[in-house]
């Protein structure tokens, strides 16, 4: 009987033991996970506790001191170069380590061996748009770069020395909700973060939609919604500039209309390059992209008489957030900035000589090409009347809880195969291939280097002339009193004639092929212009006389670029104060153009006096996206509701089609009063006019608002006026918009709900729900001081104080003065503590 | 009650020793041992073995957090539905520390009694 008995407990016991240490589901092991010794509660870090900390650390060849401020950003003091790099990998993987990896893992499609099989088709695409491809060539071009290699090498040393450190118990707390543990560091993870960002950022393609809305709806109609050139916009190199590479050709300008004209087309051929059928894959993009801003200033317009520079990329806003703040010092430099967890260098920052930022240049680096293979077998495709040997590569996918899965990949000499048979949805005949400049060898890392060393206009030159994608606008000043911008990229030459790259290109022969690149010293680029400014806000890089053709329709910003210009031009006596309202200003250029028209065309006689009063709220409105406001509720339910009705016609989800850009919206419905495209779709019986669909836009803001719910929101206050809770209407701006810094892995407990604030799409302010300012920065060359905030913290640990306390300032449009420290300087109060590491 | 006492207290000091170490489940086999040497009743064995580890483990927890203004214990409450409230959170961190505690001392006690 005690036999059985003890049998039973032991077995009772040993199988809860087990249960308690296995994972379930989504669900961590609980046993691992709440114990006090080793679980998630030794990831809560003890409050005002820091003290200054010695360490012994193998593989620095020198002593390196790191001083950290109050807000926790690191400033590292090394005495060459290698302990440098060895101690920014060492520090960023102690705050940053599993963020590093996440998103190192989800560039190499290896997410489902953390998450499990419901990230398989998301690795797929990755793999399939040849990430670790891209990677593995840098890599190796890298390689050949002794110093590049060196000091890459060193950072990876860093991050897994700090690794070897860790006990479980010291492991992040996602690792122990994951219940994974951290892989050792490599240089192909510094390649795949950095073709991360360049993947987020190559989304300037559409010839896949171009090519369906051509086959659909014809040329006519495609010219009229997909002009290359307007005639209002202002490029980043200002309209009229010469071009000092080549003949200017004007013969392929398209204008399009505007104050009342008719479009026109300035067009030699009518020969249209586009394939007359329908693609059923592309790859998926946001309907609006938010981008970036920067400039800077000369010092003929600035109180200081020296240049001040800005810089505010918008990213979708993370927890812990894309950057990470920090100083770094070295014999050979002395940089301050933004730094990407995971790639060595100072991203966007400056140094005591220079200063520099950039944003997306929006060129199209991606062009599609249908391939022809001879057999089912696609071990041959068609080029040129021959018949060429496909290079395939099986991809092995290590899923979590399940068996490996495998993916055949195919390469050819037109890229690899994305959408094929085996991915993408029903047009399985349709073998599409994608080139892409990240797949070229390229060593972004020297650039970065040599902007963080550099000390004059030529250096920054110099270092740009690594850059190879995706395109990004180098904005720059010096101490000296230089200003300049430059777009830079590498560009294939492409055939203006057959607007090769709008289309899906042919993949059968060499006719569209990539033959040569756009030397260096022809981007775009402008250096003190008269104006006394530069800027750049993802608009047109250059006006229609540029000498090389560059596809880029339905993409360019039209709204921020104007607003800053004009902001920028008026501006006099410029100083920081002026920058940061600049910064955070909300003013709507779209809502001040577009409003106006929506009214005129809205018939009023229908209204309710409940909706009356809407239209009153929308005619007093100032057009500026402050949060307390609610008029910017009412214009931005309209706005996306007309836009929904009107475009319908591109909403096919199996016809991947662009939207218009806002401008040619506006501008259509100004000018176009008959056309075909005001019909609703979903109304078979009726033909519906340019004022039937306002209306139905209009009435369904009501309806959007009693559907919406209006949870609590985050410290109600406002930029310039003092506002309490009482003051704020039910559906402002600010709680409306409801914007959410999400943690990384998508978990509400470790992420910011509900930041109030203002902004949106085509403001300077560009926050919406997801996206904004990822990073502020003004730089003072006059007294060399910097001013800086992001909405997140150093910390990556959701345990710590530091995790999101800039979020709130940041909201606020608040700015923290940098520590620039200097080799004989020392924080005095700022300082938090010191960590002294020795070989 | 001596033993009781004897058993509650052998069982933290040799968790409190072990558990930075190894594994969490080491304390089972603490109160595997200490259910086995210790004389007391079945019932005994278990609830000296549950009230032990309860005790460890709520009191350092509840200390680290503390340290933390339970900032992160806020966190993981509302991770796991608790609606943010971390004393529950600490009592189901005690209550499963001691369920295993408390049957491995048990069975302890059972093999002892063989």
């Amino acid at each position: 009987m005690k036999n059985v008995k003890f049998i039973l407990f032991l077995l009772l016991t040993v199988g809860l033991i087990v249960l308690l240490n296995t994972k379930l589901g989504m669900a961590p092991p609980f046993g691992r996970f709440l114990n006090p010794f080793q679980g998630f509660w030794q990831n809560a870090e003890k409050a005002n506790a820091w003290k200054d900390e010695e360490a012994k650390v193998t593989g620095l060849k020198d002593e390196v001191k790191v001083y950290f401020d109050e807000r926790l950003v690191p400033h590292v003091f090394a005495k060459n170069d290698e302990d440098l790099y060895f101690m920014q990998g060492y520090i960023t993987a102690k705050y940053r380590l599993w963020q590093m990896e996440i998103q190192t893992a989800n560039a190499a499609g290896r997410l489902s061996e953390v998450v499990g099989e419901r990230t398989i088709d998301v690795d797929r695409m990755q793999r399939r748009i040849g990430m670790s491809y891209g990677a593995e060539a840098a890599q190796d071009y890298i390689a050949k770069d002794t110093s590049s290699k060196k000091l890459i090498d060193a950072y990876c040393a860093g991050v897994n020395a700090y690794i070897k450190t860790l006990k479980p118990k010291d492991y992040p707390v996602e690792y122990k909700l994951l219940d994974y543990k951290p892989e050792p560091w490599t240089a192909m993870k510094v390649a795949l973060l950095l073709k991360n960002m360049a993947n987020m950022l190559s989304v300037f393609e559409y010839d896949i939609e171009n090519t369906n809305f051509v086959a659909k709806y014809g040329e006519k109609n495609f010219r009229q919604l997909y002009p290359d050139f307007i005639d209002a916009e202002d490029p980043i190199i200002p309209k009229g500039t010469a071009w000092q590479a080549g003949e200017p050709d004007s013969n392929y300008r398209i204008v399009y209309g505007c104050d009342g004209e008719p479009m026109k087309i300035h067009r030699e051929t009518s020969n249209m390059n586009a394939p007359h059928e329908l693609f059923a894959n592309a790859i998926e993009k946001p309907d609006e992209i938010t981008g970036s801003n920067n400039w800077a200033v000369s010092g003929s317009k600035t109180k200081s008489g020296k240049p001040i520079l800005c810089n505010d990329p918008h990213l979708r806003l993370s927890l812990p957030s894309i950057w990470y703040e920090m100083q770094l010092v070295s014999p050979n430099m002395n940089v301050y900035g933004a730094t990407l967890p995971g790639s060595p260098a100072v991203i966007i920052g400056f140094n005591d000589s220079i200063a520099w930022g950039v944003t997306n240049g929006g060129r199209d680096v991606r062009d599609w090409y249908k391939v022809k293979f001879k057999d089912a077998s696609r071990n041959e495709y068609e080029y040129n009347g021959q018949w060429l040997k496909s290079e395939k590569r099986v991809e092995v996918y290590k899923v979590k809880g399940k068996p490996d899965y495998l993916d055949t990949v195919i390469y050819t000499r037109f890229g690899v195969v994305v959408f094929d048979q085996n991915f993408g949805t029903a047009d399985s005949k349709k073998n599409l291939a994608m080139r892409w400049t990240a797949h070229l060898p390229s060593n972004e890392f020297k650039t970065f280097y040599k902007l963080n060393c550099g000390k004059s206009y030529d250096d920054y030159i110099d270092a740009l002339k690594n850059y190879t994608c995706p395109a990004q606008n180098f904005v720059f000043a010096s101490r000296s009193g230089d200003i300049a911008i430059k777009q830079q990229g590498r560009f294939p030459v492409r055939n203006k004639a057959s607007e090769q790259g709008k289309y899906v290109s042919d993949g059968t022969t060499d006719k569209d092929e990539w033959k040569s690149f756009i030397p260096n010293e022809d981007n775009p680029t402008i250096k003190n212009p008269e104006r006394g400014f530069v800027s750049s806000a993802n608009q047109h890089p250059t006006d229609s006389t540029y000498p090389y053709y560059y596809p880029g329709v339905g993409v360019y910003e039209n709204y921020r670029n104007r607003r800053i210009n004009k902001l920028l031009s008026d501006g006099k006596d410029i100083d920081v104060a002026f920058m940061k309202k600049m910064q955070t200003d909300n003013y709507n250029l779209l809502a001040s153009e577009a409003l106006p028209v929506l009214l005129s065309l809205l018939n009023k006689s229908s209204l309710t006096s409940d909706e009356k009063k809407i239209v009153d709220e929308l005619t007093k409105w100032n057009y500026f996206n402050n949060a307390h406001e609610v008029a910017p509720v009412y214009f931005d339910i309209w706005w996306n509701e007309l836009r929904k009705l009107l475009w319908d016609e591109m909403a096919d989800k199996n016809i991947p089609m662009k939207q218009p850009t806002f401008y040619v919206t506006v501008e259509f419905l100004k000018h176009d009063s008959t056309s075909e495209f005001y019909d609703n779709l979903s109304t078979p019986d009726k033909k519906e006019t340019r004022e039937d669909i306002v209306l139905m836009a209009f009435k369904r803001i009501e309806d959007t608002l009693r559907k919406k719910d209006f949870t609590e929101v985050n410290e109600p206050y406002d930029t310039d006026d003092n506002y309490t809770k009482d003051d704020l209407k039910p559906h402002d701006w600010g709680g409306y918009k409801d914007t959410k810094i999400s943690h990384l892995a998508n978990l509400d407990p470790f992420s910011s709900l509900h930041v109030y604030n203002g902004g949106n799409i085509g403001v300077i302010n560009a926050t919406n729900t997801t996206n904004g300012p990822s990073w502020r920065m003004i730089v003072d060359e006059g007294v060399m001081k910097a001013y800086v905030v992001y909405p997140g913290g150093e910390s990556g640990n959701p345990g710590s104080a530091f995790y999101d306390n800039m979020v709130g300032p940041w909201a606020k449009g608040q700015y923290f003065e940098a520590n620039f420290m200097q080799q004989t300087g020392d924080l005095g109060n700022k300082k938090l503590f010191v960590s002294t590491f020795k070989p | 009650m001596k033993n009781f006492l004897l058993s509650v207290i052998a069982i933290i000091v040799f968790s409190a020793i072990l558990q930075p170490f190894m594994p969490w489940y080491v304390i089972a086999i603490v109160a595997f041992c200490t259910g086995y040497l210790v004389q007391q009743s079945s019932i005994a064995a278990f609830a000296s073995g549950f009230i032990a580890m309860f005790l460890l483990w709520t009191v350092y927890a509840g200390i680290l957090s503390h340290a933390n203004g339970d900032l992160l214990a806020r966190k993981v409450a509302t991770l796991i539905p608790l609606g943010g409230n971390v004393i529950v959170l600490l009592v189901i961190t005690g209550f499963i520390g001691g369920l295993v505690s408390g049957l491995a001392s048990l069975t302890g006690r059972l093999a002892a009694s063989e």
